[in-house]
């Protein structure tokens, strides 16, 4: 960042005394908010006013069709006992877990692996980045026909290896009990936003390192664990804090996949808050939700940065 | 780790397991495309054996007169995603196009013109505005779709294709602070000897800062392209005409309002869908890695 010149800014302001100095300065701060005035307008706009209505309204019934009436904190005190409410926190926060570690952890052994200098690593990598560029319903209906009890891929390999009767094998999406964890493994598709963040960091650790790690007779994988993943370790915080923010939010893959079927084992939270809003047309209750969902995403976020300082290393700049 | 691999079998090992994860990674796009070219019969049939079937009577799919060969019958599959009557994709690719068109022009000249004034320009207060766009780009932007339901209504937007597009015109967080960065490596006499002239701000950043730098527009438009065109929940939640549906909604209600469509439409329609932006990446591979690397907000 430009401290410095911010500083001399700030110096001119307050030495100045003469009032020109001072409408100058006015001017030059119009000249610049002026330039930034397209994104100010989005900041009111996009930001401000619809955190300040979701206040508002989350004290509020309001149906959209009719004014809001203030209810104090009647909304709040209603998704304190909302079952469907609280079924989908958890699996909002079931599925977050389990994609953080898995994503995080998967695009590490990933990255690992190309960083090897392998033939092919090049490839192979733009290969894994590609399905996070897939529109998000062309991967529901792909997997969709992967997951197929009938004739998905997954199934029909299970049943060649196992040699299982057709139309035997599990119902991957359409049981309550493997639905969850068959979103789970979509999730891991699209982790190579991750893998790119893990491979840049890769690609900056000193080799020297490796080799006096060799030398002192350390084996491949307590160099990976006592050099490797130390060194990387802030990109890695930066993909888990990425993957639990965004995963906390998950949406379309269950609302396109299984509407949060079968019997509620896949209804997620940001769906819980869409259909308060969207379908039951009650947007005080959604922005009730809404704010209980930024609260805790936040404080997640927080978190995971402070139990991250202790595992966290920085290289001195 | 350039040493796990001096053993030779090991080299092996691990070089066969490469390109088993591209391979694993690569499978659902392969599949899309394989099972959008299947024959009717065999893709009614459940299809489960993956490589399409070209032989005379899967062709047929028990018709008499139904294709004959690959290109004609895969032709055909597409023809008939394209005109079918439940779900409209000339419509859905207009609306697609339009938004997109507006959102990308929108969101590289506005969040040029910001960045610019975040690093080109001198004025009090422009660092701590700058803090602010760093915090926004924290919050989770799921959480104020509800309530920005209502600011689209009260402009008058819902029931058209602004709310999809008309943010963008004022600027993203994340364009702005990645032409930020890319404006801050261009040196400073360029723009300082350009203003000595009596060149104004928006000459300066016209005649000096744009040409400098297009490998940073392009990023941002094609990130741009990309989000907008991929988009699910924007259209789902502010959209309400049907005749607005873009194509992700509309390969949504494709594929979910008959159960009974044929495996090999629904998957055509999806390759359409996801062809051009794979295309783009296969173009133009370098910009979008670049723009993930910079999500990492090295200073």
């Amino acid at each position: 960042m430009k401290q410095g010149r911010l500083q001399v800014g700030k110096r001119a302001g307050k030495t100045a005394g003469s009032t020109a100095r001072n409408v100058a300065t006015a001017r030059a701060a119009a000249g610049g908010m002026l330039w930034i005035s397209p994104w100010l307008a989005g900041l009111l706009l996009l930001f401000v006013i619809p955190a300040g209505y979701a206040l508002w309204f989350s004290l509020c019934d309001y149906s959209l069709l009719s004014r809001p009436v203030y209810v104090g904190l009647e909304n709040y005190r209603e998704l304190l006992g909302d079952e469907r409410v609280w079924r989908s926190g958890i699996n909002s926060a079931v599925y977050a877990v389990a994609s953080v570690i898995g994503a995080t952890g998967l695009s590490l052994a990933i990255a690992v692996l190309l960083d090897m200098g392998l033939k092919g690593s090049g490839v192979v990598r733009a290969i894994v980045f590609a399905p996070t560029l897939v529109p998000v319903v062309s991967a529901c209906v792909v997997w969709g026909w992967l997951f197929n009890q009938q004739f998905g891929l997954i199934n029909t390999v299970i049943r060649l290896v196992t040699g299982m009767s057709p139309l035997e094998g599990p119902d991957w999406i359409g049981s309550a009990r493997l639905a969850m964890p068959s979103l789970i493994v979509m999730s891991l598709w699209t982790i190579g936003s991750s893998l790119m963040i893990a491979s840049a960091a890769l690609r900056d650790v000193p080799r020297s390192l490796y080799e006096a790690a060799s030398i002192d007779g350390m084996g491949a994988l307590r160099r990976l664990w006592h050099v490797t993943i130390p060194m990387i370790s802030p990109a890695l915080l930066f993909n888990a804090l990425m993957s639990v923010v965004w995963s906390l939010q998950v949406f379309a893959q269950p609302q396109i996949m299984t509407k949060g079927g079968p019997g509620d084992s896949t209804i997620t939270y940001s769906m819980s808050v869409y259909a308060a809003g969207f379908v039951y047309g009650r947007m005080g209750y959604a922005c009730a939700l809404a704010w209980v969902q930024a609260l805790v995403i936040f404080a997640v976020a927080g978190c995971v940065l402070l139990a991250a300082r202790r595992f966290v290393y920085y290289r001195a700049a | 780790m350039n040493t796990a691999h001096s053993n030779p079998m090991m080299r092996i090992v691990l070089t066969g397991l490469t390109w088993l994860v591209g391979l694993l990674f690569a499978l659902p796009l392969v599949v899309m495309v394989l099972v959008s070219i299947q024959p009717p019969g065999q893709a009614s049939a459940g299809g489960a054996d993956l490589v399409p079937r070209f032989d005379q009577e899967v062709m047929r799919g028990g018709e008499a007169a139904g294709p004959s060969n690959v290109v004609e019958s895969t032709a055909a599959s597409y023809r008939a995603v394209w005109t079918n009557p439940i779900a409209d994709f000339p419509l859905a690719l207009h609306n697609s196009v339009v938004v997109a068109v507006l959102g990308v022009i929108g969101m590289t000249v506005s969040s040029t013109i910001v960045a610019y004034g975040f690093s080109r320009m001198r004025w009090p207060g422009r660092d701590g505005w700058f803090l602010v766009l760093l915090v926004t780009l924290m919050v989770p932007p799921a959480v104020l779709n509800a309530p920005q339901y209502v600011v689209f209504k009260q402009l008058g937007l819902i029931g058209t294709l602004a709310p999809l597009w008309l943010p963008a015109w004022m600027g993203g967080a994340f364009s702005i602070f990645l032409l930020r960065q890319f404006f801050l490596t261009i040196p400073r006499e360029l723009d300082e000897a350009a203003r000595m002239d009596g060149a104004s701000h928006l000459r300066v950043l016209l005649g000096v800062i744009v040409p400098l730098s297009g490998p940073a527009i392009i990023t941002v438009a094609l990130l741009q392209f990309v989000s907008l065109w991929n988009d699910f929940q924007g259209p789902l939640l502010f959209l309400t005409h049907q005749d607005q549906a873009t194509l992700s909604l509309t390969l949504q209600q494709y594929h979910q309002q008959h159960g009974g469509t044929p495996w090999n439409h629904v998957m055509a329609a999806s390759v359409l869908i996801v062809a051009p932006v794979l295309a783009l990446y296969v173009a133009a591979r370098r910009f979008f890695t670049e723009g993930v690397a910079a999500q990492t907000l090295r200073e």
